[in-house]
């Protein structure tokens, strides 16, 4: 980028449209899970090597508040990713690819992902 | 075309239909799980590890880990990319996640047939 131009990249001065805060969000999701996969592979290492193991993630999972939180917490991110993952396919089949239909979306994600991420917590909680 | 050498696939198309195609394996396996201990309210050991010795869950298994990794590479490269443009610093995280990638798909393999 030899340009010119000025650039304005001063987040604090720039309108953020719904879109692209859905489109962050799916980011730092995404980031989350990947982080978080290594709670994820230790229950599925600790469930499977044992009974003792099988008991212990799932005692964790019943009555440890820190275990509870970081399921819900993976939970939440895996329904927000998932639901805004499926929001990009619909626009890689063209749909609703216009400046509405992408605020319209974006709008069905945040309350699709929020009813999913109450449901994780009643299953977890 | 413009390729890049240190994406996934070296081209945004390529990287592009992987990520679908990750996403779509990755997402039946979320949903066969979740379903699974949700039909399953008072699982215990025998069933839960029988579940993961059946042929078809450890190919299942392994399909889903290996979509995984593809998925985590393309993803984690375009928001590091996007983000951090030191080359150096940028080529250092890349190739910690790429590490991490690796123990993370071993780990899984070794978990489905027992260490």
């Amino acid at each position: 980028m030899k340009s010119k131009r000025p650039v304005n990249l001063d987040l604090n001065t720039i309108h953020f449209p719904l879109p692209a805060l859905t489109s962050i969000t799916h980011r730092i999701t995404g980031v989350i899970l990947f982080i978080g996969l290594i709670f994820a592979f230790w229950a599925l290492d600790a469930s499977l090597s044992s009974e003792e193991g099988f008991e212990a993630v799932r005692d964790a999972l019943a009555h440890n508040f820190f275990a509870k939180l970081v399921a819900w917490g993976l939970l939440s991110a895996l329904a927000y990713h998932f639901v805004a993952g499926i929001k990009h396919f619909i626009m890689d089949a063209n749909i609703g690819v216009t400046t509405e239909g992408a605020v319209k979306k974006a709008q069905i994600t945040i309350v699709v992902s929020v009813v999913l991420i109450i449901l994780a917590g009643v299953w977890v909680w | 075309m413009v390729t890049n050498i240190t994406s996934f696939s070296r081209s945004g198309l390529s990287d592009w239909i992987i990520q679908r195609a990750s996403a779509v394996v990755m997402a039946v396996y979320t949903v066969f799980l979740v379903g699974y201990v949700l039909f399953h309210p008072q699982l215990d050991y025998a069933t839960w590890s029988g579940l993961f010795q059946q042929t078809w869950m450890r190919i299942f298994s392994v399909l889903a880990f290996v979509s995984l990794a593809a998925h985590a590479w393309v993803g984690l490269w375009t928001v590091t990319t996007d983000y951090i443009k030191p080359t150096c610093i940028r080529v250092a995280t890349q190739s910690v996640i790429i590490l991490a990638i690796f123990v993370f798909l071993v780990w899984g393999i070794q978990v489905l047939w027992g260490a």
